[in-house]
């Protein structure tokens, strides 16, 4: 941060500048003239805050996504389709027991286990040849979306939040006052503000298990050099699987997110995959705070978008992305591979 | 392919060099008329060689400049989208329609110059990220023509879009569709050929096996990157423009990721080593998709499950033989002509 200041003092100022714009935006009264020129404020906060819990979703799928990348150089396309087998698998779970939280746990397992079967069975085998393995999730994507689309069918499905969840919560943020001079504060649902919260909190712990603890030391180095980390003993075979189970998992329980908050149908896969390509894209591949600094800015360009220019919003994603990849082709927060 | 001939009897050694089942593939390919009904002509022969010819375009990219582009359906479907925006289509309050010696042009013309700015901002990067970016800017096209009802008529799309009424001829008849879709196809076929050996495919292909030693030859590797882009999007743009006229419409499924992804597919599965490969594995995946629901509802099952088969098959190819049907061939020939005593090749 602070060699990152000394080195940009510019950019620094900029990106100052806008998060300072940004947060007055968010936490001050709006006046009138403001109202007249961009709409209600309680419209502006509310796309924020859809835009920062789409963030937090895509962070959950995009940071499995990255791990995989950076560590194994495998583009895994069947990312999507994980992610909307992990939320079918939820939702049957979350139906039969009728315990919300309980789904994570089986779907995480289950997923998990997936990737780990994917890992060692086919993966392994062509270690080395990008392509070939990029191309091997291409296929797997189109098999599994097929057969979710012949067990769970064309509808669409939502998994129940439950009752602990529902409901609105008030937020600290006046969008404007009443006639009587009271201020109004934002509601908003609880159950958004959890997975938000969720999400933070398990950027904060990856962030962490990848910086201070040995196994986040030795995917590290299996990322910067994984011949040189095989060759000093360590059997990488395993640390691939655990990474590639982990970042399945990931994928899965994001699933269960998606469809609580969203909903599951075919072709989300597609959408969600599209997601973490962009957000990997934009952030930076295989960094997990790039995932992070990414899916947030997709999550609020895609929300704001939609509010203020419905039928141009993918533009905006679009041109991020373009303009990340004209100037800064590693991404924003990317190593310079 | 009888065309090659024509176009190489200048001097007669070469046309004697042209292998015999050239011919015989030509021979057959002019009179398939006769011996073909109208739907195999129209619908398996027309999609075979509209979806060869976009494929050819990837195959281009992916097998002489060792770039694998997920966008040369996105390019197909943008010049499909002109051809309804800038002609005439049942949208006729978006549609403009302009003639034909002027839609058609600028169709191909707007396809290409978006092929190559994506071209442009994809060679930036190498490998592996080529897929990541190609697929990203191509799903976020499906989006956008998904969303926007100003230019692309949104979820509907445009319909009756028919190509024009050329010297008297409908070109929606199947035999006139089908002449117009080969002649396409054989074009682009030589095209290709004829790149891949001039000075610019040679520095191509050098560019894909090293590309540091070529920029130290004095090569511009960027510029030649990117003007593979070009050609391979005039090749996806013809295609294009076949297709929205093989369909009469076009909408945003028809650059969905599910048709991006089956452009891969056929490319891969045909080979990626010569300009026939795509023509192979358009026909096996045209085969596939017209045929399997048929015999799927047969065997009693539901004939949705092609795609099912269509992904396991790609696995299949993709596990045991990475250059496709082409590959298999070669293998098989190279076993062929080993001296079953002394084990090496004749």
């Amino acid at each position: 941060m602070e060699s990152f200041v000394r080195r940009h003092p510019v950019w620094a100022a900029i990106i100052a500048a806008v998060l300072a714009v940004f947060l007055w935006l968010v936490f001050a009264p709006w006046s009138d003239g403001m109202e007249d020129l961009f709409g209600r404020k309680r419209i502006f906060l509310n796309a924020v805050f859809s835009g920062i819990t789409l963030g937090a979703l895509y962070f959950l799928v995009a940071s499995g996504f990255t791990l995989i990348f950076g560590l194994m150089r495998n583009v895994n396309l069947a990312h999507g389709s994980l992610y909307l087998l992990g939320g079918y698998l939820g939702f049957e779970v979350a139906e039969a027991t009728g315990w919300w939280l309980f789904s994570f746990l089986v779907v995480f397992i289950a997923i998990a286990a997936l990737g780990i079967v994917l890992q060692w069975v086919v993966f392994r085998r062509m270690e080395g040849q990008d392509l070939r393995q990029t191309l091997v999730t291409i296929g797997l994507s189109v098999v599994l979306a097929d057969l979710m689309l012949w067990i769970w069918g064309g509808g669409s499905y939502t998994i129940l939040t439950p009752e602990w969840l529902s409901g609105p919560m008030e937020l600290p943020i006046v969008t404007g006052f009443r006639s009587n001079g009271q201020a109004v504060f934002l509601k908003y649902p609880t159950v958004r503000i959890v997975i938000l919260i969720a999400a933070i909190v398990l950027g904060l712990a990856m962030w962490l298990a990848l910086n201070r603890t040995r196994i986040g030391m030795l995917i590290r180095a299996g990322v910067d050099d994984r011949e040189m980390l095989a060759a000093s003993g360590v059997r990488i075979q395993l640390v691939f699987a655990g990474v590639f189970a982990f970042g399945a998992g990931l994928a899965g329980v994001a699933g269960i997110v998606g469809g609580t908050f969203q909903s599951l149908f075919p072709g989300e896969d597609t959408r969600f995959l599209l997601a973490s390509l962009v957000v990997v894209i934009v952030g930076g591949m295989g960094s997990i705070p790039g995932a992070a600094l990414g899916a947030a800015i997709i999550g609020l360009a895609e929300q704001i978008g939609l509010v203020y220019a419905p039928t141009y919003s993918v533009v905006f994603t679009f041109l991020i992305m373009a303009l990340v990849l004209a100037f800064r082709p590693q991404g924003l927060l990317g190593g310079g591979r | 392919m009888a065309l090659a001939a024509d176009g190489l009897q200048v001097a007669p050694t070469r046309v004697e060099r042209i292998p015999a089942a050239y011919w015989v593939v030509g021979a057959l390919l002019l009179i398939m008329p006769l011996l073909a009904n109208d739907f195999v002509l129209f619908q398996v022969f027309g999609w075979t060689f509209i979806m060869g010819l976009i494929a050819l375009s990837l195959m281009f990219l992916a097998g002489y400049g060792g770039m694998v582009s997920l966008i040369q359906m996105t390019v197909a479907g943008v010049a499909g989208y002109m051809t309804a925006i800038l002609g005439s289509s049942g949208v006729e309050q978006i549609s403009l329609g302009l003639p034909w010696y002027v839609y058609i042009p600028a169709a191909i013309a707007i396809a290409t110059l978006f092929g190559t700015l994506v071209g442009a901002l994809a060679v930036r990067t190498e490998g592996i990220y080529t897929i990541m970016i190609t697929l990203a800017i191509g799903s976020a096209f499906y989006y956008f023509a998904k969303q926007n009802y100003g230019i692309f008529n949104g979820y509907t799309g445009f319909n009756l879009v028919v190509p024009p009424d050329l010297f008297g001829v409908d070109w929606r008849q199947p035999i006139a569709f089908y002449y117009l879709t080969l002649g396409c196809a054989v074009l682009g076929y030589l095209a290709v050929l004829y790149v891949a050996r001039a000075p610019f495919g040679l520095a191509l292909q050098g560019v894909r096996d090293n590309p540091r030693r070529m920029a130290a030859l004095g090569f511009n590797v960027t510029a030649h990157r990117i003007l593979a882009y070009s050609l391979a999007s005039v090749l996806a743009a013809v295609g294009g423009i076949l297709l929205v006229w093989q369909n009469a419409q076009i909408s945003p499924g028809t650059v969905g990721i599910p048709v991006v992804i089956d452009v891969l597919v056929i490319a891969v599965v045909g080979g990626l080593r010569h300009p026939i490969g795509p023509f192979i594995g358009a026909l096996i995946y045209v085969l596939l998709r017209t045929f399997t629901p048929d015999v799927l509802a047969a065997f009693g099952q539901s004939g949705e499950r092609y795609k099912l088969l269509i992904g396991l098959g790609f696995l299949l190819v993709v596990f045991f033989s990475p250059d496709g049907v082409l590959g298999l061939w070669e293998r098989w020939r190279a076993r062929r002509r080993r001296d079953p005593l002394k084990g090496a090749a004749q």
